[in-house]
Formats: C-alpha cells, sequence, structure tokens
C-alpha cells in the first residue's frame, strides 16, 4: 500500500464513527448546540438583562419566546445563555486533562512509590462525591467563576488520572518499550515516541464522557445560582430562576432545558461513537 | 460561637465535638437568637433523604439488573439498541433538566402531580407518597441508565468468557447457562457499579431536593453553603461522606463473598 | 467400515464468514470407534472451526453452509442451537485448549461434574462426582470436590475438563489442543491419560493441533489441513514417513526434533486468509514443486495408495523433495578468549515477603560467533538471565562482562558501545514493535540512538537490512499490524542488526510462531550467524529447537544450572536427571522409514 493510501485508510478510520447514526447524528446536533451558543449573542433581538415586558407573558411577534420572571425577553437570554457553561465546563475540563493526565503519566511509567502515592491521593478525591466536594469548596472560597472552575477540574483531574495510568502502566510493559530502555533512551523520550501515541486511544474514548460531566457539574451548581450569579444569563440559571412561571409561560423552562439536553446528549452520542470506533479498530483479525 | 479563635483551633474543636457526637451550634441557629443544635434540625431531614434514596434504591436495583441483562442477552438486537440509545441519553441529563422536564409534563401539562414536595419536619414522608413521586423519578432517571450500562457491559464480558462457551459445548440449557454461568460472574462486577452509582445518587439527591424544595439532608445543605454557614457545611458533608464510606465497605464485602477467589488462597 | 458403524462421518462440510468466505471448504472425515483421528494445521487452517463444527458449534459470526456431520449414526448437522445442545455431552464432547478460562471460576469442580451429570438426565446414574475424578486419576475425596478452578495447578484442570467430557460416556470426544499451555512433563502425563482413557472405553478422538510431533503419538489417522481444505490424509506413519504433500513435507521438515539432527526448513510465504485464497491450489504460491496447472485448477483429493488420499497434481514428485542433514557448519575454532561472560549471576523477582528467586549462581561464556542455549521450563529463570544481560532486570548479585568489561545492571548506565553491541529480540513479535511507527522507523531507531547516524543515513540502511533478513524491500512503509507474526520476527531482528551488534540475545523468539514459520526464521538466523559471525544467546524451552541451532546448552531448573555441556552430548549422553525427564518428556516424531 502506498504512503498516500495509507494516509487516505487511516483517515477514513479516524472518521469512520461518522458513519453510525449515533455518530452523525450527535456530530450535526452538537455543532447546532454550539453553534448557537458561540454565535447566539450575534443574534438576539434585545438585551438579556433589560426587563422590557409583562413578566411571563406568552411568546408573541415581539417576543417568540415570551418573557421571563422580570420581563426580560427569553429569547435574547437563552441565545447568550450558552457561552458561560461551555466555556467554563471547556476550561476545566483543559486543566483536568493538564493536571491529571501529567499525573496519571507519572504513575504508571514510574515503577517506584511514587505510583501508590500519586494513585491514593486520586482515590481520597474520587471518593468523595463531585457536587459535595464542589459545594464545600465553595463555601469556603466563594462564589466565583475560578471557584466553580477548580472545583470542577480538581473533580475530574484524578478520574483522568487514573485512566491514564492504567494506560501508560499496559504500554509500558510492552515489547517496544522495553525494546528503547534497552537502548539506553531516556525516560522523556521514551514517554514522548513511544507511549504517548499509544495512549492518546483511551484518552480519546473517554472525552466525551469527560466533557458531558463537566458541563453537569457547572450547569448544576449554576442552578444552584452559586455559580454565575444574577442577572448573567446562563441556561441553567434561567431554569432556576423561572421555577415559578412554569405553568404561565412553559417556554421559559422548555428551551433552556432542551439546549442543555442537547448538548449533553449529543456529547454523549459522539463520545460514544468515537468510543466505540476506537476500540473496534483496535481488534485484530479472526484467527 | 468562639470566632475570635484562630481556625485552626476551631477545626480541632470541631473535630473533637464530632468524635463525641456533637456537632454543635449552628451559625443560622445562633443568628435565630438561641443555640439551637444542628443534630435536633438534621435528624428528621436525614430519614427524609434516606426515605428518598431508600426507595431510589429498591426500584433502581431490579429494573438496572433486569435492563442490563436483557440489553446483554440481546445484544446488537432492536432491543438491546432501544435500551442503550435510551440510557445513553437519560445518562446524559443532568438531574435538574430531568426534573424541570418532568414538572413541565406532570403539572404544568397533565397537572396531576405537585411541583413542590414540602413536607413539614413531624411528617413521614410516605404518608404523602404524591409528593414523593417525581423527585424518585427524577433520581432514578441517571442512577438506572448509569447502572444499566454498567451491568450491561459486565453482562457483555462475561458472555464472552471461555468458560460460557464451554457450558454450551457441553450441552447445558441456555437458562442454566445464563443463570450459573453468566449472571453468577457478572454479579460481582456489578455490585461495584451499584457503588458507583451511590455517587450518582448523593449528588443527586443534592440537587433533586433543591429543585423539589424537599427538606433533606440535600436542601439543608445547598440552603447552608448560599449562607456560608461553614461549620454546618462541614458537619453535613462530613456525615454524608461518612455514610458514602461506609456503603462502599459494605459493597467491597459482597464482592468478596461472591468472588471466591478472593475468599480462598490458591 | 459402513456408516453406521462409524463413530464419526463428515461429508462436504462448509464453514463460512458472515461476508461469504470460506474459513472450511469441502471436509470430509470419517473416524472408526475407538480411533483416534489427528487434525493438524497451522493458524488459520481451519482445524478449530472444523472441530467446533463437529459438536454443531459455530462461533459469532460464522456458519455452516453445507455439509453433513453423522456421529454414532445420529446427525449432527443441520440442528438448531437447542436441538445440538441435547446431543452434545451424550454424543460427542469437548475438551478445550485452555482449562483455566473453561472452568467456571464461581462453581466448585463437583459442580461443574454435577452439572454435566444433571443436563444429560439419562447420564445421572451412569457415575458420582467422585468416580469421575477417580477415572482421570484426581484424588475422590469430598475436599479435593470441594475445590474451586483456581486451587489446582493447570494440569488437575485439564484433567477435570476430561472428566467432566467423558462423564456421560460419549462415543466421540474433540480435543483441541488440549495439551498446549502444560509444560512438558505435565503434558506427557496428561497424553497418557488420554491414551489410557481411549484404551479402557474404546473412544473415538479427534485430536486437533499443530504439533505434528505430539499428534504423532496419539493418533492412527491424520487429516493435514491448509486453507480451510484437506490437504493429505492417511495412516499417520505413512503421512509422516512419507508424505505426499509438498505442505506436510515442509511441516515435517521444519519440525525441530532433537533426536534426527538435520537442518530445519521453513516454507517461504505466508498462508492465505479466509478472503485471500487464490485460485487453484491454495498452497501453490509457497510450492516447491509447482507447475502452471496448479494455479489454475483446484486439485481434488484422489487416492495416492494405502488407503490415503493427497490433494496435489504433483504428488508422485514429493517424495524427491530432500531434506538435508544437518551441517557441521562451524568451521574452525572459536576465537581465543570468551566474549560475553556471566559470573554467578543471581536475580530474583518482587519485594519483601513476595520475593522470589529466579536465578542462582548461573555462570557462562559465550564465544565471538558461537551459541550457547538456555533451556528449561516455565519458572526456570531463562528469561530473566537474558533480561539480566540486556540490562533491562537488576541481577541481585554476581557480574556480567563484555569483553572483560563489567557491564551495569540498568541499560541506560551502560556505555553507548555496550549498548550497541549486545541486541535483545524479544518473544512477542505482536507486542515488540510500536503500532504507531512504521517498520522503517523502528528499524532505524538503534543506528540513530546507538551509532549517532543521522537519520537520513540510518534510513538509507533499512533497504538492505529487511534484505538481510529476507524481507521485501517495501515493506519499510508499512505499520506492524499489516505483517504477519513471522514477518514481524524477521523486522524485530532487522532492528537489532541495525545496531551492528556482536551479541544477539534471542528470549524464546520463535515461540508465537507457527511450526513453518519458526522453521523460518531459525534457518534466518543460522544464516546470519556464519554471514555475521554473530554470537547468540538463545533462550527456549524446546529441546528440538535448541538442537538445531545452538552448540553449547545450560539446563536450567528453578533458576539453578543442572547441566551444562555441548549439544550433542547432552542430547545423547546426559547424566543429570531433570534433563533425561525434559528428554524423555519431549515428543518427537516416529522414526521414519529408510527412504529419508
Amino acid at each position: 500500500m502506498s504512503a498516500a493510501a495509507h494516509a487516505a485508510e487511516s483517515l477514513r478510520e479516524r472518521f469512520r464513527f461518522l458513519g453510525t447514526a449515533t455518530g452523525a447524528i450527535g456530530f450535526f446536533l452538537l455543532l447546532l448546540v454550539l453553534a448557537i451558543a458561540a454565535l447566539g449573542p450575534f443574534f438576539a433581538p434585545h438585551s438579556p438583562t433589560e426587563p422590557i415586558g409583562v413578566p411571563f407573558e406568552r411568546p408573541s411577534a415581539e417576543a417568540p419566546l415570551g418573557y421571563d420572571v422580570l420581563g426580560r425577553d427569553v429569547l435574547s437570554r437563552v441565545l447568550w445563555g450558552g457561552r458561560s457553561v461551555l466555556a467554563l465546563a471547556g476550561l476545566a475540563t483543559l486543566l483536568a486533562y493538564a493536571a491529571g493526565g501529567l499525573a496519571g503519566l507519572v504513575a504508571g511509567y514510574s515503577r517506584s512509590l511514587v505510583d501508590p502515592i500519586i494513585m491514593r491521593g486520586a482515590d481520597v478525591l474520587i471518593s468523595f462525591p463531585a457536587l459535595l466536594f464542589i459545594l464545600v469548596l465553595i463555601t469556603g472560597a466563594g462564589t466565583s467563576k475560578a471557584a466553580l472552575v477548580a472545583g470542577v477540574a480538581i473533580v475530574q483531574a484524578p478520574l483522568v488520572a487514573r485512566i491514564l495510568r492504567t494506560a501508560t502502566l499496559e504500554q509500558s510493559v510492552r515489547g517496544f518499550v522495553e525494546a528503547a530502555v534497552a537502548r539506553g533512551e531516556g525516560t522523556f523520550a521514551v514517554l514522548r515516541r513511544e507511549i504517548l501515541p499509544n495512549v492518546v486511544s483511551p484518552i480519546a474514548a473517554d472525552f466525551g464522557l469527560r466533557f458531558t460531566y463537566s458541563v453537569i457539574l457547572v450547569a448544576s451548581v449554576n442552578f444552584f445560582g452559586l455559580g454565575l450569579q444574577p442577572p448573567d444569563a446562563d441556561w441553567a440559571l434561567i431554569i432556576s430562576e423561572n421555577r415559578d412561571g412554569l405553568t404561565l409561560n412553559p417556554w421559559v423552562i422548555l428551551v433552556p432545558a432542551g439546549l442543555i439536553a442537547t448538548l449533553t446528549i449529543s456529547l454523549n452520542l459522539l463520545g460514544d461513537s468515537v468510543a466505540r470506533a476506537l476500540g473496534r479498530s483496535r481488534a485484530g483479525v479472526l484467527a | 460561637m468562639g470566632l475570635d479563635r484562630s481556625a485552626t483551633e476551631r477545626y480541632f474543636d470541631w473535630l473533637g465535638g464530632l468524635v463525641r457526637g456533637d456537632l454543635g451550634n449552628s451559625a443560622a441557629g445562633y443568628a435565630q437568637g438561641g443555640e439551637l443544635p444542628i443534630w435536633n434540625d438534621v435528624k428528621w431531614k436525614i430519614r427524609n433523604s434516606l426515605v428518598l434514596a431508600g426507595i431510589t434504591t429498591l426500584v433502581m436495583v431490579p429494573l438496572a439488573l433486569l435492563l442490563g441483562v436483557v440489553s446483554a442477552l440481546r445484544a446488537g438486537r432492536p432491543t438491546d439498541h432501544a435500551i442503550s440509545v435510551g440510557s445513553l441519553a437519560v445518562i446524559s441529563l443532568p438531574e435538574f433538566v430531568i426534573g424541570s422536564l418532568l414538572i413541565l409534563v406532570f403539572f404544568a401539562w397533565l397537572d396531576v402531580l405537585p411541583p413542590v414536595s414540602l413536607i413539614a419536619p413531624d411528617v413521614n414522608p410516605l404518608s404523602e407518597p404524591s409528593k414523593l413521586v417525581l423527585p424518585v423519578l427524577t433520581l432514578l432517571g441517571v442512577t438506572t441508565a448509569a447502572s444499566i450500562r454498567m451491568v450491561r457491559a459486565g453482562m457483555v464480558e462475561v458472555l464472552g468468557t471461555g468458560y460460557v462457551q464451554m457450558a454450551r459445548l457441553n450441552g447445558f440449557r441456555e437458562r442454566l447457562v445464563v443463570w450459573r454461568y453468566a449472571i453468577r460472574n457478572a454479579l460481582a462486577p456489578s455490585v461495584q457499579v451499584f457503588t458507583q452509582n451511590i455517587q450518582f445518587l448523593i449528588g443527586g439527591i443534592i440537587v433533586t431536593e433543591f429543585l423539589f424544595s424537599y427538606p433533606g439532608l440535600g436542601k439543608e445543605l445547598v440552603d447552608a453553603v448560599n449562607i456560608r454557614d461553614v461549620r454546618e457545611v462541614q458537619s453535613l458533608a462530613m456525615f454524608i461522606a461518612a455514610v458514602y464510606i461506609f456503603l462502599n465497605l459494605v459493597a467491597d464485602l459482597i464482592v468478596v463473598l461472591l468472588v471466591p477467589k478472593l475468599r480462598t488462597s490458591a | 467400515m459402513t456408516e453406521a458403524a462409524a463413530a464419526l462421518a463428515v461429508n462436504g462440510l462448509t464453514v463460512s464468514l458472515a461476508g461469504g468466505e470460506p474459513i472450511v471448504e469441502d471436509v470430509s472425515l470419517a473416524v472408526a470407534p475407538g480411533a483416534v483421528l489427528g487434525l493438524v494445521g497451522e493458524s488459520g487452517s481451519g482445524k478449530t472451526t472444523t472441530a467446533l463444527a463437529l459438536l454443531g458449534f459455530c462461533r459469532p459470526g460464522v456458519r455452516v453452509v453445507a455439509g453433513e456431520i453423522t456421529v454414532a449414526g445420529e446427525t449432527m448437522s443441520g440442528l438448531g442451537e437447542a436441538a445440538a445442545r441435547r446431543l452434545r455431552g451424550r454424543l460427542v464432547s469437548y475438551v478445550p485448549q485452555d482449562p483455566e478460562s473453561s472452568l467456571n471460576p464461581a462453581l466448585r469442580i463437583r459442580r461443574a461434574i454435577q452439572d454435566m451429570l444433571d443436563e444429560h438426565a439419562a447420564a445421572r446414574e451412569l457415575s458420582t462426582v467422585e468416580e469421575a475424578l477417580e477415572s482421570v486419576h484426581l484424588p475422590a475425596t469430598g475436599a479435593f470436590a470441594e475445590r474451586y478452578p483456581h486451587q489446582l495447578s493447570g494440569g488437575q484442570q485439564q484433567r477435570v475438563t476430561i472428566a467432566v467430557a467423558l462423564v456421560c460416556e460419549p462415543p466421540l470426544v474433540v480435543l483441541d489442543e488440549p495439551t498446549t499451555g502444560l509444560d512438558v512433563v505435565t503434558q506427557a502425563r496428561i497424553l497418557a491419560e488420554i491414551e489410557r482413557l481411549r484404551r479402557e472405553r474404546s473412544l473415538a478422538m479427534v485430536y486437533v493441533s499443530h504439533d505434528l510431533a505430539v499428534v504423532s503419538q496419539v493418533a492412527d489417522r491424520i487429516a493435514v489441513m491448509y486453507a480451510g481444505r484437506i490437504v493429505e490424509e492417511g495412516p499417520t506413519a505413512a503421512v509422516l514417513g512419507e508424505p505426499r504433500h509438498p505442505y506436510t513435507h515442509g511441516l515435517v521438515a521444519s519440525i525441530p526434533d532433537y533426536a534426527r539432527r538435520r537442518s530445519l526448513r521453513g516454507i517461504p510465504g505466508v498462508a492465505p486468509g479466509p478472503g485471500d485464497r487464490p485460485r487453484g491450489c491454495a498452497f501453490a504460491p509457497r510450492c516447491p514443486l509447482k507447475v502452471e496447472r496448479c494455479e489454475l485448477e483446484l486439485p481434488e483429493l484422489e487416492e495416492v495408495g494405502g488407503g490415503r488420499r493427497a490433494r496435489c497434481f504433483e504428488w508422485r514428485r514429493t517424495s524427491a523433495l530432500v531434506t538435508e542433514a544437518r551441517k557441521e557448519a562451524r568451521t574452525g575454532a572459536w576465537e581465543a578468549g570468551p566474549l560475553l561472560a556471566v559470573e554467578s549471576l543471581s536475580a530474583e523477582h518482587g519485594r519483601g515477603h513476595a520475593r522470589v528467586v529466579a536465578a542462582h549462581q548461573v555462570t557462562f561464556t559465550l564465544a565471538r560467533g558461537e551459541c550457547v542455549a538456555l533451556v528449561g521450563e516455565s519458572g526456570s529463570g531463562k528469561t530473566t538471565i537474558a533480561r539480566a544481560v540486556a540490562g533491562l532486570h537488576a541481577p541481585s548479585s554476581g557480574r556480567i562482562l563484555l569483553e572483560d568489561v563489567a557491564l551495569a545492571s540498568k541499560a541506560r548506565k551502560r556505555p553507548k558501545e555496550a549498548r550497541r553491541r549486545l541486541q535483545l529480540v524479544f518473544q512477542n513479535p505482536y507486542d515488540s514493535l510500536n503500532p504507531r511507527h512504521r517498520v522503517r522507523d523502528a528499524v532505524s531507531r538503534p543506528a540513530v540512538v546507538l551509532r549517532d547516524l543521522p537519520r537520513r543515513k540510518a534510513e538509507a540502511e533499512v533497504g538492505e537490512l529487511l534484505e538481510r533478513v529476507r524481507l521485501p524491500a517495501r515493506l519499510a512503509n508499512r505499520f506492524p499490524d499489516e505483517l504477519s507474526g513471522g514477518e514481524r520476527q524477521r523486522v524485530a531482528i532487522a532492528r537489532a542488526l541495525a545496531a551492528r551488534p556482536d551479541v544477539l540475545v534471542c528470549d524464546e523468539i520463535t515461540s508465537a510462531l507457527d511450526v513453518s514459520v519458526q522453521a523460518a526464521v531459525l534457518e534466518l538466523l543460522g544464516e546470519l550467524r556464519v554471514e555475521l559471525g554473530l554470537a547468540l544467546l538463545f533462550i527456549s524451552h524446546d529441546l528440538g529447537v535448541v538442537a538445531a541451532i545452538a552448540d553449547r546448552v545450560l539446563v536450567l531448573e528453578q533458576g539453578v544450572v543442572r547441566e551444562e555441556a555441548p549439544v550433542e552430548a547432552l542430547l545423547t549422553h546426559s547424566e543429570d536427571e531433570y534433563t533425561r525427564r525434559l528428554l524423555e518428556a519431549a515428543p518427537r516424531l516416529p522414526v521414519r522409514s529408510a527412504a529419508s
């Protein structure tokens, strides 16, 4: 097989998950929600914080989704409300990968006491129910975006560390890694050349789940009113603020809830089909 | 309240009290002009939360086992696809979204269940079942979906083992193969599944109680965080964490009982 | 032998993948009551699929497309799964390859045997659990029956699966490589057990294996499978002594046998997978007797005399294929002074309480151009010693000297020259190459790291190195998962050679390969020794392999050297009790007729 043909083949492999129904649906739904969240503010007809109408009034030509508890335009608030969740969850996930990934790599490769020490630490963190931990953190550090991001990152990092440690451990006993060690190659070189390319797979398979969990945590804390504060527009906060007006203007609840649901479901569908595609491509031929 | 002493001193003070079973007095209690021991406040809320958790677990365990096993036995077929995609969708949703949607349907639209589950302090929640339905359904959602997926994964793995194939090659009836050879060995990993779900349950209870204003530990905790009552938050968090660790230990014990390899030496 | 009296009759069995590619094609077999048929083939030959089909079983994704199977007069083919299960155990039963993964870890042995009796209701009165244990020479006590599988040794586990297979007294038993994975001595015992049971109960057996030597000891008749078809069939001694099909001939020639000192000849090329079978004879691309007709037409199984059949147009010319006697090729004495010296090497595994001695005071030398073999069963410490020599395992005491200079225990601490001169090739070819690196990257790496060559220059050498290991240069662009096991192992050797080493440590490098592929790799090693003057430290558990390649042998048991001697002396007049036990237990081919 020529080099070009092989490159084409591996590209096809990488996007194989799009071939499945769940993968394709997940992908496009995600694009849709991301578009709304990222570009929404440019299309908002009114200010998300100015009261301009009667609270909980039903949809009309003026306000396609009606008004919320303070008489603000629901459509505008919704269009503005996606950025916070995505930005905060995204940042927290990245931090989790940076810290957890490094810890896991080191723990998995060093065959010394460093491994159990790091893993016990991770176990302690994991054993604490996530939401509980974040709430305690916020109590101490106050409600701020920084505290929220830090809390979510701290909760997710040990999970990432665990996955990476297992993957690294698995790879470090393989023949080609030992061959590199026998050549006298240094730790850095071995990690970079031999181990890292082979642990990308489990990381990619886990990413969807990780990010979804970050979104859920951030949204839940915002729902309590302990993350973003009024009058900021955030999908979870909007749901929380408008619970009393449920019967009057259900759209205030329905639309942000639907958007959150679409975000998380599509993320998970996509992540799941990526994980399956990766798992399958590793399976060998029947003997 | 001793706020004039240093933080470290206060902390050890509190720890000492905890060991003695004395949770101390809450800031809110002081604010109300008296020394209100936290324990009195919290006793019935613990009961309320346990009722919620208990009902949820009682329904969740058999449901998840059933659907997970059926899904694995029919792997790749329509039943499995339906269950798998369904559980994937549900597990993606934050509890408050599930709860809000349920309220929209059963209250705003159908008007058959109350949107709020306020229960008076001395009333046993079981006596007001209609107020429990939506919270339990909300809790069931995520925990069941997560459990189904993990039970299914464990079962699929067991179904692929050499000894299951050997049982079939020995001519055993499928019922015997499924029960004594497959499920029997899938149980141990399943127990670990349920321990992980206790995490979801605890997190879920916090959100669900807040959403439905149900007077339990979760709501108490969020309220305490809102007013920055550090002591109370600490105590509640400790308590919940202790329960969680205890449940984990119980689960580990059950696993040891179920797996002969761990009980006996080679 | 009429159909009704036959224990097994198979006609035209064809089994295919879901996509239509055939795994097994047009297979017909017959076994008389009380007789043993050996079903032989390498990986991908379809023998396991055939064996499972005899029980009416197909793995997922596979189905029987055509053919009839009759066991003791009852039809086994074309039944649904439920109907087939009722007949299994009672009519035909199965002994698996890996007993540990075939026994339910949650059930006691008693339950495993009792389930078999209970499920085949008519059989319940046939036997008790204790009697079943007795029949395979396991302790027939309540205490033993209460054990769990993980509390038994490998040999004991296998006896249990045999007991389960026989407890309902079926007329036919299918055994699928039942001794692979057991050490040589246990294997010999299990084989003896099987033979005894066969005699006592007049069992008919189908014995599936890739190991011709083992099969030759148990089977009356042999059927050789290649690429899904039977290519030769007949009485064992005749087929192995005077093969009529070139594949059988090649297979026999590649079997290491320490008693028959001839050089091993491998079969070049690779067996085709289910989708790649060529038109005409599937073996033609690799066949030394190939003529034009072979590539166009598929030969049928024809009678070739003496109750034998072979699937080859040119079968009459097979006996002319020659296998040379082993060349005593070592010309001249070794260069003065040892190249590698190991002095009182001791090594351990684990820490604290779990510490296990892997090697104890092992001493030996290796001269330039010499091949020294370390032989032993699993747990003998041979691999640990090899890894210690390569710098992957720190010894607890002793020294390793390369040309009189002591080497550090960890490879990283050794000078670059030392690392360059001593290279290691690993056992598992599926593991020793980074799946994300192309062959070119893997093979050029040692030159970059150990000879300080710039990458361009190192890559320029790759083509030549591949050719040296008899691989086409175009493989340089491939990824490991596109190569077969034998090809990967050659790449691993090429990689080692890139460093221009003086010593090559080979850690069981052929154990994971098919017999004919193994022979080809050993052939290559022998040639490289002569061409490059390499010294080899060769680790193996197989005495036959060692006989084919080594000059001197060290026999290890539990980390201690039992005997050290030149290979001829060791094989013919060993004085050591352990060595003799190993020699006796090693399965060998029957003595051939004068024609060879």
